[in-house]
């Protein structure tokens, strides 16, 4: 069985290592501010005990007030799961740093949430549309989008 | 006269790079699926996959459906898979709704799940051998199978492809009771037809000079790129979410995971071969346990799930697959979002092609099983 990680103590693991990174931690998911979000990530990642080298899923949903990006993350080793989520409040220009560097699962997944939600990943090698043309205009998968 | 190594020093070539679009419409791309190659003579040495022709904005239009009405969209997605997208999917809504499912329900989606894994891998080994040039005669001992499952398919939903079968807290009807002697004759016979395939092709020459170590993954690559399914299980990698993140009642039946050691084309084609003898070792355990009984539990018809996001995944034929759903307490989910294992198992595309040659491009495409429908959504 896949256990969920006590949000509680990771989140504050990473609270005492990185300083007002963490915005909001829930029961089963926490909230990490977007310019945290690689060295978090690289944090949870190479931490023996956490080991997170597996990028499940990666999706953007649009709240209106600003845009959710979730990083589901899994660890093969010790089968254990996080949810680890970053928001982008501005919604002219909504930018997350990539994940790419840490796991390349990430490429086609950021493409996705660029080309459908018009999040921007900085830092990604070939950030361009994947499923609509170029030169498409607005993004689908916004509420405000028809 | 020369020596041959002298000659060829003479007529050494020099050759420019150039690109080569493969597909959309093109056989061997699995539907259309489009990849820039650029090569040097014969070998390849970038790659760019172009996706997007088949794109019909299913999760949008899933916005706009209540969650029963999203199910035939499942269907679509992985169209050679549909039954295991319809439980994906039925899965995910109920844990997002708080709803059970009947003994008996679970124990019919468990038998049509392993079914279609069955007919899908077997599919995909046949189009394999249709990649490598071994033109239809594999392709059409594995049709001659599928067409089988086809019609147990037919018998519980009346469709033979997009089967709408699954619903939310269980299945649309009961099995009919035909259903469960044909089933259990196709998993009495079927190990035999099998082992013709296996006798025809697994040792045979040709095809291990072709496929072995061909498009081989590292397991740490895999694993990097979120690969699964079989393209993960043949570098290696003993991971399967029906062990070991059960779902529904897959605790209770008893069944090997197969794994491969190189991560090639042959791995990829043992693993699979193997995976068909698992599923119908599960299918002959679930019909020897059917319990009688409900297959749906009653709810609401406008199904309104309380405010809350829900993940799950089931180890689908190709992979794994999840949905995640929003909701808002409204009857229609307010994000859908489907984690397609085979657009995921695509991403080390360049990886695996590049320093092999186009015959070998094609077989390491097809090698991966991909479905255009689940891909560009």
């Amino acid at each position: 069985m896949t256990v969920d990680l006590r949000v509680q103590d990771i989140a504050q693991q990473i609270g005492e290592r990185f300083p007002g990174a963490i915005e909001e931690a829930s029961a089963d998911s926490m909230v990490v501010k977007g310019e945290f979000i690689p060295s978090v990530g690289q944090f949870l990642k190479d931490t023996p005990r956490l080991d997170f080298d597996y990028l499940n899923c990666l999706v953007g949903t649009d709240y209106s007030d600003y845009i959710e990006v979730v990083y589901i993350l899994e660890s093969y080793k010790h089968n254990h799961r996080l949810v680890l989520k970053a928001r982008a409040y501005d919604r002219d220009n909504p930018t997350l740093p990539s994940v790419v560097g840490l796991w390349r699962g990430a490429d086609f997944q950021e493409r996705e949430v660029y080309d459908l939600l018009g999040v921007t990943f900085a830092g990604h090698p070939n950030l361009k549309r994947i499923f609509l043309w170029e030169g498409f205009e607005g993004y689908p998968l916004r509420r405000d989008y028809l | 006269m020369k020596s041959l190594e002298e000659r060829e020093e003479v007529i050494e070539l020099e050759t420019d790079p150039y690109v080569l679009n493969i597909g959309p419409h093109h056989p061997s791309t699995h539907g259309v699926f489009r990849m820039r190659v650029l090569f040097d003579g014969e070998v390849a040495v970038d790659v760019e996959p172009m996706l997007g022709y088949l794109h019909r904005g299913i999760e949008k239009l899933a916005e706009t459906r209540t969650y029963t009405q999203a199910i035939p969209l499942t269907d679509r997605l992985d169209y050679l898979a549909s039954m295991t997208n319809n439980v994906a999917y039925c899965m995910t809504a109920e844990k997002l709704a708080g709803i059970k499912v009947p003994e008996r329900a679970e124990y019919i989606r468990v038998i049509l799940s392993e079914l279609m894994r069955v007919s899908s891998h077997i599919m995909a080994l046949g189009f394999l051998m249709n990649d490598l040039g071994s033109l239809f005669t594999p392709l059409f001992y594995a049709a001659r199978e599928r067409e089988k499952l086809l019609d147990l398919f037919e018998m519980v939903s009346g469709q033979r492809l997009l089967y709408n079968y699954m619903r939310i807290g269980g299945v649309s009807q009961d099995v009919p009771e035909r259903f469960v002697k044909k089933a259990q004759q196709f998993v009495d016979e079927f190990p035999g037809y099998l082992d013709e395939i296996d006798n025809l092709l697994t040792e045979n020459e040709v095809f291990r000079m072709r496929a072995e170590g061909v498009g081989a993954l590292s397991a740490e690559d895999a694993i990097n790129y979120s690969c699964s399914g079989p393209v993960l299980r043949a570098c290696g990698v003993n991971r399967d979410i029906r062990r070991d993140d059960p779902y529904s009642i897959y605790d209770r039946f008893d069944f090997d995971v197969v794994t491969g050691e190189n991560g090639d084309v042959y791995d990829r084609y043992r693993v699979r071969l193997e995976e068909i003898r698992q599923s119908v070792r599960i299918v002959k355990q679930a019909l020897r346990d059917l319990p009688g009984g409900e297959v749906q539990t009653k709810h609401a018809h406008f199904l309104r799930p309380p405010v809350g996001e829900a993940f799950s995944r089931i180890e689908a034929p190709k992979g794994e697959l999840g949905f995640y759903l929003v909701s808002d307490n409204s009857i229609a989910p307010y994000r859908f979002h489907v984690r397609p294992p085979t657009l995921l198992n695509l991403s080390p595309l360049r990886d695996m092609i590049v320093g092999w040659k186009l015959a070998d491009a094609i077989l390491i495409l097809g090698s991966i099983d991909i479905v255009l429908g689940e891909i560009d959504r």
